[in-house]
């Protein structure tokens, strides 16, 4: 297994505030990789850290061999045009139609035909199941409709690298387990490695290859690995109540 | 590195009549152009064409261009027609296909653009239902006042003293130099006609005259309807954007009460103060003008400022500039409360919000001085 991301002794803060500190793990090349921890717990920020939307504190964060913060911009664009983010809220532009938001990502950095960006649109669309839904303005679909389409435009240029936020908040258990099949057939297919953060006790231990555990508490990270090694080994009362719902280690064994 | 990788193409191999196989070739990725379906269009046309089927065992990597040419091959045979055998695709592929054939077609189809008819409805009915709008706003302000002072439902004061402090306190900066300037403007025109006639001195009546009765309100109506009007309106717009005000709907907790009237009674209160300080600035511009270019020695054009500005003319100001914080609160809430959901809809609420506000200040000041003029010669 090759690491493709690798933090090392990452600390994050907003000014003063520290968030988490002595983050240290690896994401390696094909992981769905998830980011459990309790809400507020500071999931997102690191998420922020690993797009390079927010420097760290302290620590270094590296893309393959480089510190992806030492790098310059140009080298930074590199990276981040294989990269794909759905955020937490969808983030999609207001002011244009779902093809327009997923067409801009390819404009930017493809110089395909314009026959050929609309055809690669009504298939990520199609995808998500969204068929038929180009023309509408973000506010004229639903909260989950929005979801998806962030995901379609976060795939849009087949990433290397997807950072979901919380995929599955507001979708329905149908559509979040399509969603998870969705995420595993992207990483089979176009070969990407997925860092995932989510509560969804079912996407984690369904798709999720590896993960780690932040604490809001400790402030820090308090387990790493699979998430049945985590709910087997972890000798963390966290650890264990967050991914039994509080229920206590071999709910299952009554 | 890729652009110089083997390009996509693929050979048609005819195994039977009715049969032919597609041998996939190369790097089917995005950063090459996608091969075209010309030969198969073909194939189409002139042969009974019925089956078509894939091998990939020269196909090196891939990416979306090959479930784009699979889609568009697929529009072009339209199955049943002719049958596409997906077998020989990478099993990834073959997966991607599935879930994007698998999603219903077309859910909700977009409303078309209409004739001229049909807008020149849809024109109208907004037109009303902006009337019908104002209308009930106006009404949930008066109920909103009521139920305030009522003690019926509680006003924030801690928004209110932080709307005092930004309508008032730190608009002074702005307020200071338009109103100096616009003193020192009215000195210039009035200075040149006044010289004709040997009656410099006059330019104090004329810029105090002007500056207490129209033009201290008159501006600071204006700057706070770029300012603060634009502010309230998109502060509310962003709030409707987020579903903020929704959340109060539902709370039982009345947007006007909650949010209008501190922003409406923090203008009302703080305009009038800024037009005196107005006026005091705009009367110091003139000084400077009368001063350094007609000759006039200070405290004679204070003297002469004293005597021409009666109590009644600055009350006339006040009462004005009072009246222009209500409309430019009222415009500012109003647009802010009518903004649609997106980010563009905030824009738009903020620009018709200072173009409402200066529209009724000038209304306002144009039925104001008729009515002030009428009642003096009563
Ligand atoms: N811009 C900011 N400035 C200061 N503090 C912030 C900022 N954004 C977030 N925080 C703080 O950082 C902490 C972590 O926030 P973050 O959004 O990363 O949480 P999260 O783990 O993603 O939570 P959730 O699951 O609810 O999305 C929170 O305590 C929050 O208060
Ligand atoms: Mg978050």
């Amino acid at each position: 297994m090759t690491a493709v991301i690798t933090i090392d002794n990452l600390t994050m803060s907003y000014g003063s505030d520290i968030i988490q500190k002595d983050l240290t793990f690896t994401i390696n090349r094909g992981d769905i990789f998830a980011i459990m921890g309790g809400s507020g717990c500071g999931k997102s920020t690191l998420l922020r850290h690993l797009i390079g939307l927010h420097r760290p504190r302290t620590g270094t964060i590296y893309y393959g061999t480089e510190d992806f913060w030492t790098l310059d911009d140009q080298e930074q664009s590199l990276i981040l045009r294989k990269t794909g983010i759905l955020y937490q809220s969808g983030a999609l532009w207001s002011s244009m139609t779902l093809a327009d938001n997923l067409a801009l990502p390819l404009q930017q950095y493809t110089n395909l035909s314009g026959s050929m960006i609309q055809d690669i649109i009504h298939f990520k669309l199609s995808l998500v199941g969204l068929k038929g839904c180009e023309d509408y303005y973000p506010s004229e679909i639903s909260g989950g409709m929005r979801k998806r389409a962030g995901l379609a435009r976060a795939i849009v240029l087949d990433p290397e690298y997807l950072f979901f936020d919380e995929p599955s908040a507001g979708l329905d258990p149908v559509n979040a387990k399509n969603l998870d099949e969705l995420i595993v057939e992207i990483r089979n297919s176009l070969g990407a490695t997925v860092v995932l953060v989510t509560h969804e006790l079912h996407s984690i231990f369904a798709i999720a290859t590896n993960a780690v555990y932040l604490d809001a508490e400790e402030k820090t990270m308090l387990a790493v690995g699979s998430p049945e090694e985590m709910l087997n080994n972890s000798t963390h009362q966290n650890v264990i109540d967050f991914l039994t719902r509080g229920e206590g280690r071999r709910r299952t064994s009554s | 590195m890729l652009q110089h990788s083997p390009p996509p193409e693929y050979r048609v191999q005819q195994i039977t009549e009715e049969e032919v196989r597609l041998k996939l070739l190369g790097n089917w990725t995005l950063a090459s152009t996608i091969p075209s379906l010309d030969p198969i269009r073909d194939l189409l046309d002139r042969t009974a064409l019925r089956s078509i089927s894939f091998d990939t065992s020269e196909l090196k990597t891939w990416d979306s261009l090959l479930p784009v040419f699979i889609l568009r091959l697929i529009d072009l045979c339209a199955p049943p027609a002719v049958e596409l055998q997906f077998d020989g695709l990478p099993a990834g592929a073959k997966n991607l296909l599935h879930l994007s054939c698998s999603t219903p077609p077309k859910p909700l189809k977009k409303k078309p653009d209409t004739s001229f008819i049909t807008r020149l409805g849809h024109t109208t009915i907004s037109l009303v239902d902006k009337g019908e709008g104002l209308i009930s706003f106006t009404g949930e302000i008066i109920i909103a006042c009521i139920q305030t002072l009522n003690g019926k439902s509680k006003f924030r004061y801690n928004d209110f003293w932080n709307f005092i402090q930004s309508t008032g306190a730190d608009a002074l900066p702005i307020v200071s130099l338009i109103s100096v300037l616009v003193g020192v403007i009215l000195a210039f025109v009035g200075a040149v006609q006044l010289q004709m006639f040997g009656v410099q001195i006059y330019i104090a009546n004329l810029v105090g005259l002007a500056m207490v009765m129209e033009m201290g309100a008159m501006m600071s109506g204006v700057i706070m309807a770029g300012r603060t009007g634009a502010a309230y309106a998109a502060q509310l717009g962003t709030m409707q954007v987020n579903e903020e005000i929704d959340a109060l709907r539902t709370l039982g907790i009345s947007p006007v009460a909650f949010l209008v009237l501190p922003r409406m009674f923090a203008l009302m209160l703080m305009l009038p103060l800024l037009c005196v300080y107005a006026d005091l600035l705009g009367i110091l511009g003139g000084a400077i003008i009368g001063v350094s270019m007609l000759d006039l020695s200070l405290v004679e054009y204070f003297e002469y400022t004293r005597k021409a500005i009666q109590l009644d003319q600055c009350l006339q100001g006040l009462i004005k500039s009072a009246v222009y914080g209500i409309l430019v609160g009222y415009a500012g809430c109003l647009r802010g409360l009518q903004c649609g959901r997106s980010a563009s809809s905030v824009g738009q609420a903020a620009t018709s919000a200072v173009v409402t506000g200066i529209v009724l200040i000038v209304i306002a000041d144009a039925i104001m001085t008729f009515l002030f003029n009428f009642s003096k010669t009563m």
